[in-house]
């Protein structure tokens, strides 16, 4: 039976063959390091008086689609703004491509993040531009294009989302939804290595969903991106993902394929894959016996 | 008795901190003079939303204190017979004191509350983070244009209320209440001295417009990502922008016409 402690060296024959494109284009000489296009190491960050990670390890491979899955408020958000230097650890070390992010200066990470896409929980699109500026933004800004290259390469990203009817929309004329397959659209107009996905499913139905996931898969291999989804939808999220992380209480609490994971007997990652009520997690804040607290109401 | 004094020393080092993080903003802000000036049109842009679209309040303001000048100035001139002074007088107060202080009062009303509540906004949107996440500085970018607008708009806004209310003045003064018209040209002409009064507003307007314009860029920036923060952070704008120009102009005035 497949167990957590073991799945490293079970994984490993195929994060191998996962990077085997990835590797001509990188070099052959780092290769051991370069496996893992994002490692963590020892991440330990806080807020205020609320530890967000207590000592987190965790590698993205290269070219695979890496889950990051938890309860809301665990940090998912602050694990991707900590991988892209808008924040910065307090401890630990963070390197993506060979790069340690905390040492970067200010023009080396604007380089390194003109390869990264991030999009973001509200779709983050600027609402006094309409949508096909949006998404031409970062090729106006990093990319020195004609104007008639630019437009059709617009046209092309804002197809593959469905969108480019939506060209002269404005960010306030769009449904949740359709921003954020506008942020997606933008996300990738300078074509990545790496994208992060800021709970991507929320907000969508089911049919953009199942658009959406397979855009995601699609990109990934079709383009060699290496994608980080995070998200708290369980089974959409395993659907795509090759690589899982559930992460709660500032701490990895299991990794491996969904399969693995699906397959634990750990009570904690039972009861968040199958979301019952009860177990381990408590669904309840912390509080004072409900009896208690409506017959002392009036003390307040 | 203890806490009261913790909790002025946690003000004290709160008031000390955010003036630090608004000093630090400057500078960035400065740094994008010459990524701003390869694209003028972003400024351009911020020209028409701070300046053109306060025109309305300001002439109109302009207008109603000019005519209110030229009513009281006429009563109290008139009593020592000195009404052909009324040119001189209403001038005088618009362009040394009304005309920077009102100008910089309603811009901190119609401009840097819009400023705030923008900035505000593209902060608790994501927007800035999303600019930093496509490597484009948010200071530089968004910020940086936005101050130098404040900074050219003001003057002019400014000339202008005064420019206007001279002519209210001229209205009441010489058209309804019949001060004689060459008397209110003639004694404006040879009693406002540039150098002194002229100059010495414009530079008064301008430095209402650079603290005025980074008050509110800062409470935008610095507001926290909600609702309620940005509501606040827009009320906070116009208080201390008020308070600032009214403490400044008063050092001012002191500095300029004390001596
Ligand atoms: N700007 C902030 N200031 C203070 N606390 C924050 C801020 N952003 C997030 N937090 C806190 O950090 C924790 C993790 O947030 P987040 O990363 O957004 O969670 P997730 O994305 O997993 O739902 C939450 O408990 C949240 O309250
Ligand atoms: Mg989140």
């Amino acid at each position: 039976m497949p167990s957590f402690s073991s799945h490293p060296k079970q994984r490993s024959d195929q994060m191998e063959s996962g990077s085997t494109t990835s590797r001509s284009s990188g070099d052959g000489s780092q290769r051991a390091a370069t496996e893992a296009l994002v490692r963590v190491r020892g991440l330990h960050f806080r807020r205020g008086e609320q530890r967000i990670f207590d000592g987190v390890d965790l590698d993205i491979p290269r070219g695979l689609v890496t889950a990051i899955m938890g309860p809301s408020g665990t940090g998912k958000t602050t694990l991707l703004k900590l991988i892209s230097g808008q924040l910065q650890a307090d401890a630990g070390e963070i390197e993506v491509d060979g790069q340690s992010i905390g040492s970067l200066s200010r023009s080396e990470l604007y380089a390194l993040r003109t390869r990264m896409g991030m999009l973001f929980q509200s779709g983050a699109l600027l609402t006094d531009l309409d949508v096909f500026e949006n998404v031409a933004f970062p090729l106006r800004e990093h990319a020195k294009l004609p104007e008639s290259v630019l437009r059709k390469l617009v046209l092309i990203k804002l197809e593959a989302v469905g969108l480019r009817g939506a060209a002269r929309l404005m960010p306030s004329e769009l449904s949740g939804g359709m921003a954020r397959r506008v942020a997606l659209a933008r996300a990738v107009a300078l074509d990545p290595t790496m994208i992060m996905y800021d709970e991507p499913f929320t907000g969508q139905d089911p049919i953009s969903m199942g658009t959406l996931t397979s855009l995601i898969r699609q990109l990934n291999d079709a383009s060699g991106l290496t994608s980080i989804v995070v998200s708290h939808d369980v089974s959409e999220t395993a659907e795509i993902a090759d690589h899982l992380y559930i992460i709660a209480n500032g701490q990895i609490m299991a990794s491996g394929s969904p399969r693995e994971v699906a397959a634990s007997d750990s009570a904690w990652v039972r009861q968040f894959m199958d979301g019952e009520p009860d177990g381990p997690v408590h669904y309840h804040y912390p509080a004072a016996p409900l009896e208690q607290d409506l017959l002392h109401s009036a003390v307040h | 008795m203890l806490d009261s004094i913790a909790s002025l020393g946690r003000a004290g080092l709160a008031a000390v901190a955010s003036l630090g993080r608004a000093h630090l903003l400057l500078i960035g802000i400065l740094g994008g003079l010459p990524s701003m000036l390869i694209r003028p049109r972003l400024l351009v842009a911020q020209v028409y939303n701070l300046g053109v679209l306060s025109l309305l309040i300001i002439l109109v303001s302009g207008l109603f204190v000019g005519m209110v000048l030229g009513l009281q100035g006429h009563y109290v001139l008139s009593q020592f017979g000195a009404a052909e002074s009324l040119g001189v007088m209403v001038a005088a107060s618009l362009v040394r004191e009304l005309g920077p202080v009102v100008t910089a009062l309603l811009f901190a009303g119609r401009a840097g509350s819009a400023l705030t509540a923008e900035i505000g906004l593209m902060k608790a949107t994501e927007q800035l983070s999303g600019l930093e996440m496509m490597a484009v500085d948010p200071v530089k970018r968004v910020l940086t244009p936005r101050f130098f607008a404040g900074l050219i708009s003001m003057p002019l806004l400014a000339a202008l209320f005064s420019a206007v209310g001279v002519m209210g003045g001229w209205f009441v003064g010489v058209g309804l209440l019949g001060v004689d018209d060459g008397a209110f040209w003639g004694q404006m002409q040879s009693k406002i001295d540039f150098n002194e009064d002229v100059l010495n507003g414009v530079i008064k307007s301008l430095i209402f417009g650079v603290v005025v314009t980074w008050i509110a860029l800062f409470e935008g920036y610095d507001t926290s990502p909600t609702s309620t923060g940005v509501s606040r952070a827009t009320t906070r704008t116009v208080v201390h922008a008020a308070l600032a120009v009214l403490g400044l102009d008063f050092v001012l005035t002191a500095l300029m016409f004390g001596g």
